[in-house]
């Protein structure tokens, strides 16, 4: 399977990389360009140099601190998804129907938060969570909690992750459900004759052929979960005080609330920056599992017409057999 | 044997999990709003349609899906057109640049939307697009294309090569080929790519809000606007998320047999 080269083949990319460049290029050129400069407003501008970014990045001034402020909430917010979604959605995964039309209905309800639009999403939770009209709000306090998103910050935090947990667990799920799909049965049949435990098997056989999904799947909602805006925007408006502003609802305050253009624009650069690192490592971690898959598979040509998948999951269940 | 134990009290509890919300919003849009207020009803006891018929006469609410339903599809058929001779050069070539390029394409799709908001206002300002489907659709380009080249490519890669080599060999021109043999080929992958792009165009806001003011204003739009204005009209509100919740449902039928590989990009 190597790739010819083949430098017309820029022809057939030329379209993309147009289109894509008219709608990132210039408008981060805009950005850069406001970066090293302040306005007061009118279109009057004056050049500042590097001191938005000397200040973004100074915690003791205004503008340093909201930002540090919001990336460290947003990491945070970031990491308890993760550790939150990637093991339910695993188990969910596990747990798909086999057969028959439930799997069809279960992936559909699966798929239904993906599909609705996020300030959607926000209205269901800020109704749903309310005290006075809202199921859980309701059942909550009269169970005696003292329940209240827009006044208490723990209860903002909960109600956002659980939102969060609602609406992109799916994506895990269904990621993980495909990796699932695509081991054949073989493997499972050889780990039965191994009498395999069903931790073993988990360990040896799925979650290694998840692993590539998995990746894809934690960057995604690593991602998603950095720059997520409208959902805690509509249900918490980023309060109570700043407990649930994240990075791109301080951007947002920042650039058309305040029309702060210099601010706004070298926050975005420092922001864009972050986003392409984290892409950068995963991509990167990405292809090499990659090649080191393509390169397993032209090891062992001669396995290629029998139904030679048996034999390996057995040999690399045999060590784990003692301990089942 | 890819289960676990107890999986159906797990998957039910999951799926009620999915589904409370939004059987909440449902039962909430069939109530009158004297209802919602007053008192805390699991079902709807005097169930009503005002909400829906107002929704359905009043243009300044119905236009709005209208305009969202306009500038997702615009952007759909732009994304899969671009993205398809490109996923095929991706797939079976190598270019000067080719993985950079890939990465860069990839690192747009992970770009925050708050980042561009406003240059994107700048530019289609700019360019007397503001205002219109078409800027909305362009600027939705900018997450969707990568992700519709990432996609297909996963689905062109899974054609064997030799297809290609017989179609050439039998004087198949490349348009007439790339026509005629690879996209009735990778059909599917088109539907699922398809499916994301109108997926991830319908459910975003901040910039379909920020560059439309009246004509073009999508329905989520109208319906923050009308939350802060018209004090809370609960059931209305209610309603109009029903009714964004409709389309998406539609399409997931349509791609259910293929959701789970096109979640994995086409890359199972």
């Amino acid at each position: 399977m190597d790739k010819t080269i083949n430098q017309k083949a820029w022809f057939l990319v030329l379209p993309v990389f147009l289109v894509v460049a008219f709608s990132a290029v210039l408008p981060l050129m805009t950005v850069v360009n406001y970066s090293m400069q302040d306005t007061f407003g009118n279109n009057q501008f004056f050049w500042n140099g590097v001191g938005w970014f000397k200040e973004l990045l100074d915690p003791s001034t205004d503008l340093g601190g909201r930002f540090l402020a919001s990336l460290g909430r947003n990491l945070f917010f970031s990491a308890v998804i993760l550790a939150i979604e990637v093991p339910l959605g695993i188990v969910v995964a596990l747990s798909m129907p086999r057969e028959g039309w439930s799997v069809a209905a279960c992936l559909v309800i699966l798929a239904l938060p993906l599909l609705i639009p996020w300030n959607v999403v926000g209205t269901i939770w800020q109704i749903f969570g309310r005290p006075d009209i809202g199921l859980l709000g309701y059942v909550l306090n009269h169970l005696g909690f003292n329940y209240n998103y827009v006044s208490n910050e723990v209860d903002a935090w909960v109600t956002v992750i659980v939102m969060d947990v609602w609406h992109w667990t799916s994506l895990v799920a269904l990621l993980c459900y495909a990796g699932l799909k695509s081991i054949p049965d073989a493997y499972y049949q050889a780990a039965q004759i191994d009498g395999a435990s069903r931790w073993a098997v988990f360990k040896a056989i799925q979650l290694p052929k998840m692993n590539r999904v998995l990746l894809i799947a934690v960057l995604l909602r690593f991602m998603d979960s950095f720059m997520i805006y409208t959902e805690p925007f509509v249900v918490t408006g980023g309060g109570p005080g700043n407990s649930t502003t994240f990075v791109s609802i301080e951007l947002v305050k920042i650039a058309l609330g305040q029309f702060d253009l210099g601010k706004a624009a070298a926050l975005s650069l420092v922001y864009n920056l972050i986003i392409l690192i984290v892409c950068w490592v995963f991509y990167t971690v990405m292809t090499n599992a990659g090649t080191e898959r393509k390169a397993v598979a032209q090891g062992e040509p001669a396995a290629e017409p029998k139904p030679a998948a048996a034999p390996k999951p057995a040999g690399v269940l045999k060590p784990k057999e003692g301990v089942a | 044997m890819h289960s676990i134990p107890g999986r159906r009290l797990v998957m039910a509890l999951f799926l009620i999990f999915l589904l409370l919300p939004i059987y909440w919003l449902v039962n909430m849009s069939f109530k009158t709003n004297a209802e919602i207020v007053s008192t805390m009803t699991l079902w709807p006891h005097t169930p009503t349609l005002q909400h829906y018929r107002r929704i359905f006469t009043d243009e300044s609410w119905y236009s709005g899906y209208i305009n969202s339903l306009e500038y997702v599809v615009i952007n759909t058929v732009i994304s899969i057109a671009v993205a398809l001779p490109a996923a095929y050069a991706f797939s079976r070539y190598r270019f000067l640049g080719d993985k950079h390029l890939f990465f860069w394409l990839l690192s747009n799709r992970m770009a925050p939307a708050a980042v561009y908001a406003l240059p994107f206002f700048n530019l289609y300002s700019a360019i007397g697009l503001f205002d219109t489907p078409w800027a909305v659709a362009l600027a939705h380009c900018i997450f969707n294309v990568p992700l519709a080249v990432w996609i297909l490519e996963g689905f062109v890669s899974g054609v064997p090569r030799e297809i290609d080599e017989t179609a050439f060999l039998d004087g198949y021109s490349f348009p007439r080929f790339f026509i005629k043999i690879l996209v009735p080929l990778i059909a599917s992958g088109i539907g699922v790519a398809a499916f994301f792009c109108f997926m991830f165009s319908w459910v975003e806001l901040l910039l379909a809000r920020t560059l439309t003011s009246v004509q073009a204003k999508p329905i989520a739009a109208i319906m923050t606007r009308t939350v802060s204005a018209a004090g809370m009209d609960w059931g209305l509100l209610a309603a109009a998320g029903v009714l964004t919740i409709i389309p998406g449902a539609l399409v997931i039928w349509f791609v259910r047999n293929y959701i789970a590989r096109g979640f994995a990009l086409g890359r199972v």
